[in-house]
């Protein structure tokens, strides 16, 4: 079997269609699956493969939610489509209170393989309720797995993944990547592990760690500072919870510069979680103070000029790795003096 | 009693409806050609068909009554008021828009007509007319709070603690559902159970009316009945108004959930601008000649508009940062 060239969109159909073949538990709710095959076009063929699998409900966010919740937890393996992230917020009780808390509450007896699907991003002047990025409510809810992929490939690998998960995935896409497109595998057993992050850029004089569509912004930037000779190593983390502090460790020990980008606003972002953990981990290996880059403390504006200054910039990203360039190197020095970590240590993650 | 039957309505008021539901179908067309010269970014839904539920509900209101409008909202707050300038200047993404640029299409709103609001999150505003219903009857006023919504939206839980509270607090409040019978792709009678959305009225011991939404004297009729109701503090009601929109859910919309038969039958034989000039001439109120001024000062308004809208300036990048916090 083969690689071929792929949108996010179809990656995600294609991954959903394999997961219906193969488990006739999994099923798809939520609004306006079936007409266009989705607003990004992600159903593209399933309600024709699967008409009663893939379920049109009424506006009734909290019944979606709730009811994937109670097919979960009565054998089936639920995707509830969330229709824009932002309408999170009319089920949270049933994500945080009922979704991440049942299993543990009943002292392992629940257990909901379940998927909510959420597109979510900014950049299309869609204004402040339909443009958010709201991962760090997710990750600070213990009981949720937090998912958000960049490249095709990783769309289809991680939802896979994600479906077979016997626990309850928030697995967010960016809604500017639906047409993104990338190699794909067509094996039906292509799955990416939840947890591992990747590196999709090699380099030695810095890590910049980020996730969904910033991923792109910060390749771009690399590319500009290797013309400058600054050589940036780019990891994609593709799961936020757990994420792959083993990974980042590994890249800081070797560039001992860390930027972090991501576009949720940055008071309270997730970029907080990793820069404390490489403070907490990683100090007597670093060179310069931890740099976050992400958009700023508004809602997201309608106003394309607007959006765009509040969105970060590959070029903040490439002000940011400018500033972590310019303390000195206390590699040499360091080194005789600083005990190892010790592997315990160093293998925690996420 | 203060009720007033609409179809004694004088000639005036009666040229006036027809004036305002001209001037959102002009605003609506020219909307839709300014979004389809990539001016307009964004989301952009148009309530083109519409007119006669939206204007024969707020001919019922005050200027001080309250209204929350919907990301299909041109139309309400047009009809509330509002001034096409600053509305085509906030779609534009302009300084001068309503919003400063920050809103857009679907959250255009000019507070200062009491208009609380368009709401990007389906049934999203019923909540707030509640808390408005408080706030007018601790404040002792006689003003009514009027919230639009759409057959879609009357599936969300908000709306059944809405009419559930307003009902049990007597609050001065209509509930007016547009049901324009699809919501995006759905449409109403496959999502919408027991038939109607006023029926579930009766739930809630609260007044439900049924109105043919493409006679503006019809919806004018029964919104005003409602409105008295509420101003003289017996409580809320539900009005559904039958409509129907002729675009697509959003600009854009491929619309496979329908048929073109369906979109030219309703614009043949239900239009509401049509229909009521018909019945204007008929009643001698109007001649063809006067109805031409008509869309001729509305054709002239709307360019003007546009033309403000244009030659405004965009908001400079940092203005992103304001009007967060009324103290930062
Ligand atoms: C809570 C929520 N769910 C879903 C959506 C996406 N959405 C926007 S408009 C719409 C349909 C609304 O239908 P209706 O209430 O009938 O109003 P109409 O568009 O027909 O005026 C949907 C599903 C949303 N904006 N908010
Ligand atoms: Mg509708």
């Amino acid at each position: 079997m083969g690689v071929r060239d792929l949108s996010c969109s179809l990656a995600m159909a294609e991954a959903l269609a394999e997961e219906m073949e193969r488990d006739p538990t999994v099923f798809i709710i939520g609004e306006d699956l079936t007409a266009h095959g989705g607003i990004f076009g992600q159903f593209r063929g399933l309600p024709e493969r699967f008409p009663d699998r893939i379920i049109d409900t009424p506006i009734s966010e909290t019944s979606i939610v709730g009811a994937g919740i109670g097919a979960a937890l009565t054998g089936m393996r639920p995707i509830i489509d969330m229709h824009f992230a932002d309408f999170v917020t009319t089920a949270m009780d049933e994500i945080v209170n009922q979704m991440a808390k049942l299993r543990y509450m009943s002292g392992g007896q629940a257990k909901l393989p379940l998927v909510l699907w959420a597109p979510d991003g900014a950049g299309i002047s869609a204004a402040a309720q339909h443009s958010q990025s709201v991962e760090s409510w997710f990750i600070h809810t213990p009981g949720l797995k937090v998912v958000a992929p960049f490249e095709p490939a990783d769309v289809k690998g991680l939802l896979k993944a994600a479906i077979r998960d016997d626990d309850p995935v928030i697995f967010f896409q960016h809604k500017r990547l639906f047409r993104w497109t990338g190699p794909v595998a067509e094996h039906h057993e292509y799955l990416v592990p939840l947890g591992k992050a990747l590196i999709k850029r090699h380099g030695s004089d810095v890590t910049i760690i980020t996730y969904s569509r910033m991923t792109y912004e910060c390749l771009e930037a690399a590319r500009i500072l290797a013309q400058q000779g600054i050589q940036a190593e780019v990891i994609d983390l593709r799961t936020l919870k757990p994420f792959d502090m083993e990974l980042i460790a590994e890249s800081l020990r070797k560039t001992r510069r860390a930027v972090i980008a991501h576009e949720a606003c940055l008071t309270g972002g997730f970029g907080a979680e990793i820069a404390a953990r490489i403070g907490e981990e990683l100090f007597e290996h670093l060179d310069a103070p931890v740099l976050r880059v992400a958009a700023k403390d508004v809602p997201i504006p309608f106003s394309p000029v607007l959006e765009k200054f509040v969105l970060p910039q590959a070029e903040d990203i490439l002000n940011a790795v400018r500033t972590v360039m310019k303390y000195p190197s206390r590699a040499v020095t360091r080194a005789c003096s600083i005990t190892k970590t010790p592997r315990s240590k160093r293998r925690r993650s996420g | 009693m203060a009720y007033i039957d609409p179809y004694a309505m004088s000639p005036e008021k009666k040229i006036a409806l027809l004036e305002t539901m001209v001037l959102i179908r002009v605003f609506e067309e020219r909307v839709a050609t300014l979004f389809a010269q990539q001016l307009i970014p964004g989301f952009v839904h148009l309530s083109i068909g519409q007119e006669a539920s939206t204007v024969g509900s707020c001919a019922a209101l005050r200027p001080d009554d309250y209204i929350v409008s919907t990301h299909r909202g041109h139309a309400h707050i047009l009809a509330k008021g509002a001034d096409p300038k600053y509305m085509f200047a906030e779609c534009l993404g302009k300084k001068t828009g309503y919003c400063k640029g920050k809103g857009g299409s679907m959250h255009i709103a000019d507070f200062s007509k009491n208009i609380l609001g368009a709401n990007g999150v389906v049934g999203g505003g019923f909540p707030i007319i509640i808390g408005a219903g408080f706030s007018i009857k601790l404040r002792k006023t006689d003003q009514v709070g009027m919230v639009f919504f759409g057959d879609g939206a009357s599936n969300r839980g908000t709306f059944h603690e809405a009419c559930n509270m307003a009902a049990v607090f007597k609050l001065p409040i209509v509930f007016v559902c547009e049901n324009n019978m699809y919501a995006s792709t759905s449409p109403a009678s496959k999502m919408v159970a027991g038939g109607s959305i006023a029926g579930r009225a009766h739930a809630y011991g609260i007044p439900g009316f049924i109105t043919d939404g493409s006679n503006v004297l019809a919806v004018a009729e029964v919104v005003q009945e409602a409105v008295d109701r509420a101003r003289r503090g017996e409580g809320p009601s539900i009005v559904e108004t039958e409509t129907y929109r002729y675009k697509g859910h959003f600009e854009g919309d491929k619309q496979k959930y329908r048929t073109q038969d369906e979109i030219q039958n309703y614009r043949m034989t239900r239009d509401p601008i049509d229909r009521f000039e018909r019945v204007l001439q008929e009643e001698g109120i109007l001649t063809k000649t006067a109805i031409k001024e008509i869309w001729a000062a509305a054709h002239t308004r709307i360019e003007e508009a546009v033309r403000f809208a244009m030659e405004s300036p965009l908001p400079e990048p940092e203005e992103a940062l304001d009007d967060v916090f009324v103290n930062p």
